[in-house]
């Protein structure tokens, strides 16, 4: 499908746009540090993200944006702070426990299983909603054939929702970078998350596949009502979609609220265009 | 098996029928979520109904123009026939046209309503509203992200067919009323509006009458005799007369089956999965299944491939023959069969065309070996010549009497003739009512006598059939009167694989000429394995040897020029082997390959003159432009090469094998 260029906004009068409302706090982040070592990756960043929201964390290189990323769903553990999720705060936390949690991700290095089809991967996906253990499975009899095709039309309808009919049943080490992407958010929309945490969904692309991106990531806010974190480098696409922003910098924060107000905030100029001592 | 249009001269009077008649057999078939879903004739008359009475509900009246935008889809289909049910006319637009063109449609077409697939199409009728003031409502199929957006005149067609459900629910009359109003349709009311893209100038719309599509689809039908059994797979735009004839007249006239593809990117998928009996396609797609099947047996196994190659002469030799069934020995039968079972069974299902009973191309000239190369491995296709004035059809090529060169004859109850200045006129039952709204132009294509004026001049050749040559305008005249027809000649010549581009003079000269570029590929094959060596392009396109091989090749067109009168002009007298080839960068060909005539008649000005001025060599020096940007001069001499022409010979008996 193409986006035309031509006709992009839709926000007329006849046509207002309502946004999902925004709730409250789904995800707190407070004072979190983390170090590797002697390298301070974080510094005492605190934020929040509430429920229905897009909100994108972005940074120089270097600036900790994934880091906080793994911190959120559990990949690294903080040296301080806290994160509450759901209300439930919590220091420790293994990726798996906040998947069941409704957290799912994708990768800056699109991390798919690449000897397997589109639609494998995105039933990978759904492996954490699965009840039938491995031998039932194995045997695909019965009650866990019956499970498995439930499962088959969520993935079909994500499917659908992508627009990849046409390389459901290809191996994903084969497409083309962009579309590995798609089948990366695919998965994690399979999870059926509250929160999702896109790292770059759009890098290395080119604009045509941003906007179909862009476009998606816009939809699943819109009616799924999925609450979404990025970290991406594209300004453009960042002010565009995204509700709030945070701005990290050596690790800290420098900045945080609505795209305006970040982009007239000097240190976040500073910051990206480099200060004239 | 059906019987004839009479009673049935509209298509909501067909849908009728085929619900009576074939109520529980296959009338549409989408995959949808990765499943092949099913609508019976019955059930398609149930949500037609539903729909066209919601439409009522919400305004439509008999008159009303309705654009439907977007890529094949049951709903999609159905909303025609929902609003011819009630005298509205649907108005198909191309679903990928930019909102500019679209506005030019949708306020010629005077729309009052807009059926179309999905947010991207709202969003293009929307930004465009304020330039259609007719518009009153828009109608979507598929809700996904229109939840939000003001729905005052903004319905999802699934809300007003249960309008539609819910009055006939509740009015028990309501069935019998949209019966009714089926009733009062005519054979001879407007039954859609299609626009022609129009290369030059605004598009025009055609329009069509319930007769036009139900007797071109019946007559269709019964020249390729297509039964209830068929099924063909719909993907070709709506806006084109082609679908709008093929999935949607001779579907409803023949109650054939209309599969519609998942998503435009899952054809070649879902064909497979279909097998249709019935296919069109533009020769560019049958381009791309040769390259696609040659590409991959190159990396195939030496035994495949090895069996691929061996079968594969086999059936050029003799696939053709028994296809058409003509007499062919019995070895070579057994050797066929056996190709059969090892090679073209397992090719054509590849192709989803294992159930492939008629295949058509048309549109461009498909060239010779593409065309013999599907009809060898036991695919009908065939070639047919139509356009949106005559609802498609003009010319078929009947089984068994298929030539690559020509494009069939009349199809039942079509005339043609051919008018002194070369234009091909027809008459058909498939005649065009006018264009909406501009008599100048119908003035100037129908003749009061029911005529048409094709735009394109061809001549009927010995065996009836038609041969298309160029577009009218573009047919030139020797000095001596003769017709020329360029684009003819270039193409006939480009049919040998050894010649990759040619450029023909002639109008206003006493004679033609032709420029060739070789096909490096080809006649460096050639020359690898006859000993030549070469070192570029420009050496390789001088060498006497190569000058014999094409020279041979244009003595064989002239030859079969001088056995078509109307052409037998246009033999070539003289021709030159270009020493570099023509090159989009350097401006001698468009973008799309097309070549730029009147640029390279000003660039090769002194080849020109020396083709006409007998000189046998001539020096020539072009710049060019390299991939990186720099420019450069290859200069070299030319050497012209005279040819023999060949009487008109009206008394050259047609030899067999052509």
């Amino acid at each position: 499908m193409k986006a035309d260029v031509a006709i992009a906004p839709v926000q007329n009068a006849d046509v207002p746009m309502t946004r999902q409302r925004i709730g409250d706090v789904l995800l707190a982040v407070e004072n979190v540090s983390l170090s590797f070592g002697g390298i301070k990756a974080i510094t005492d960043v605190s934020f929040d993200i509430r429920k229905g929201e897009i909100r994108a964390i972005i940074g120089p290189n270097g600036a900790g944006k994934t880091s906080m990323l793994n911190c959120i769903n559990g990949f690294y553990h903080p040296q301080q702070g806290s994160i509450t999720f759901k209300g439930k705060r919590r220091r420790n936390m293994r990726p798996y426990i906040a998947a069941s949690q409704g957290i799912s991700r994708t990768f800056q290095n699109v991390a798919l299983f690449k000897g397997m089809s589109t639609l494998d991967n995105i039933m990978a996906g759904r492996t954490l909603k699965m009840k039938r253990g491995l031998l039932w499975q194995a045997l695909h009899w019965g009650p866990a054939q019956k499970e498995e095709i439930r499962h088959r039309e969520v993935v079909e309808r994500i499917i659908d929702f992508l627009e990849i009919q046409h390389i459901r049943k290809q191996p994903v080490g084969k497409l083309p970078y962009g579309l590995q992407k798609r089948v990366e958010l695919g998965r994690a929309l399979a999870m059926e998350p509250d929160l999702l945490l896109l790292d770059e969904p759009m890098a290395g692309m080119n604009l045509e596949e941003k906007e179909d991106m862009s476009r998606f990531i816009l939809t699943v806010n819109d009616q799924l009502g999925t609450t979404i974190a990025l970290i991406e480098h594209d300004m453009g696409v960042v002010m565009d979609i995204s509700d709030r922003v945070v701005v990290l910098e050596y690790g800290r924060k420098i900045a945080d609220g609505t795209p305006d107000e970040v982009q007239s905030t000097q240190r976040v100029i500073d910051a990206y265009l480099g200060v004239a001592h | 098996m059906t019987s004839g249009p009479e009673q049935f001269d509209t298509v909501p009077k067909l849908l009728l029928r085929n619900a009576e008649r074939y109520g529980s057999r296959p009338a549409f078939r989408e995959k949808e979520f990765g499943i092949w879903q099913t609508w019976t004739w019955a059930q398609a008359r149930d949500a037609i109904r539903a729909f066209s009475i919601g439409l009522q509900k919400l305004g439509l009246k008999r008159g009303d123009t309705v654009a439907i935008i977007g890529d094949n889809r049951p709903n999609l289909y159905w909303a025609f026939t929902a609003a011819q049910s009630l005298g509205a006319i649907p108005v198909p637009v191309y679903q990928d046209s930019v909102a500019e063109e679209m506005a030019y449609v949708l306020s010629h077409a005077e729309i009052k309503f807009a059926v179309v697939e999905d947010q991207e199409q709202v969003d293009k009728v929307i930004a465009i509203k304020d330039k259609v003031p007719s518009l009153q409502k828009v109608v979507y199929d598929d809700e996904r992200g229109l939840q939000t957006y003001d729905s005052t005149n903004l319905h999802s067609l699934e809300s007003v067919k249960e309008i539609g459900r819910q009055e006939l629910k509740a009015n028990p009359g309501a069935a019998s009323a949209w019966t009714d109003e089926v009733a009062r349709g005519k054979g001879s009311d407007v039954s859609v509006i299609l626009y022609t893209s129009g290369t030059t100038g605004q598009p025009k719309g055609v329009m069509l009458t319930h007769e036009n599509v139900v007797v071109s689809g019946h007559n269709a039908n019964v020249f390729d005799r297509f039964t209830v059994d068929d099924t063909m797979i719909a993907y070709l735009p709506m806006a084109w007369v082609g679908d709008h004839i093929f999935s949607y007249g001779q579907a409803f006239a023949g109650a054939l089956c209309i599969a519609c593809p998942e998503s435009p990117d899952t054809i070649v998928e879902d064909r497979r999965e279909i097998g249709p009996t019935y296919f069109f396609a533009p020769p560019r797609v049958f381009e791309n299944l040769l390259t696609q099947i040659m590409v991959r047996m190159e990396d195939a196994g030496r035994l495949k491939k090895g069996m691929f190659d061996y079968f594969l002469k086999v059936a050029r030799r003799s696939g053709e023959k028994i296809l058409d069934s003509k007499p062919v020995s019995f070895g070579e039968r057994t050797l066929y069969s056996l190709g059969d079972l090892l090679v073209y069974a397992p090719l054509r299902n590849r192709m989803g065309f294992s159930n492939l009973r008629v295949a058509y191309t048309a549109g461009e000239a498909i060239g010779p070996e593409l065309f013999s190369f599907f009809r060898s491995l036991g695919i009908n296709l065939k070639q047919l010549y139509g356009q949106t004035e005559a609802s498609v059809f003009i010319t078929l090529q009947p089984d068994g009497e298929v030539y690559p060169e020509t494009v069939g004859m009349p199809g039942p109850d079509i005339e043609i003739k051919i008018a002194d200045s070369g234009e091909v006129l027809f008459k058909s039952p498939g005649v065009f009512l006018k264009y909406f709204k501009n008599d100048e132009a119908t003035a100037a294509t129908k003749t009061q006598d029911g005529w048409v004026h094709t735009g394109d001049a061809g001549f009927i050749d010995q065996r009836g059939h038609l041969c298309i040559i160029d577009r009218a305008k573009d047919v030139g005249k020797l000095t001596n009167g003769t017709l020329f027809a360029p684009k003819y000649v270039e193409n006939r010549l480009k049919f040998f694989p050894e010649i990759k581009e040619a450029v023909a003079f002639g109008h206003g000269r006493d004679y033609v000429t032709a420029f060739i570029n070789i096909d490096l590929t080809a006649v460096g094959n050639w020359a690898e394995r006859n000993d030549i060596v070469f070192a570029s392009y420009q050496e390789l396109s001088a060498h006497p040897q190569v000058y014999d091989l094409i020279e041979k090749r244009v003595e064989e067109l002239n030859l079969s020029l001088a056995r078509e009168p109307m052409v037998a002009g246009s033999q070539i007298r003289r021709f030159l082997i270009l020493h570099k080839e023509l090159d989009a960068d350097d401006g001698e060909l468009t973008r799309t390959q097309k070549v730029r005539r009147s640029f390279i008649a000003d660039r090769y000005g002194p080849l020109i003159a020396a083709l006409y001025d007998g000189s046998t060599q001539c020096h020539i020096a072009t710049e060019v432009t390299f991939e990186d940007g720099r420019r450069g001069v290859i200069e070299g001499d030319v050497r012209i090469v005279d040819m023999k022409t060949y009487p008109v010979a009206s008394d050259v008996r047609r030899e067999a094998a052509e």
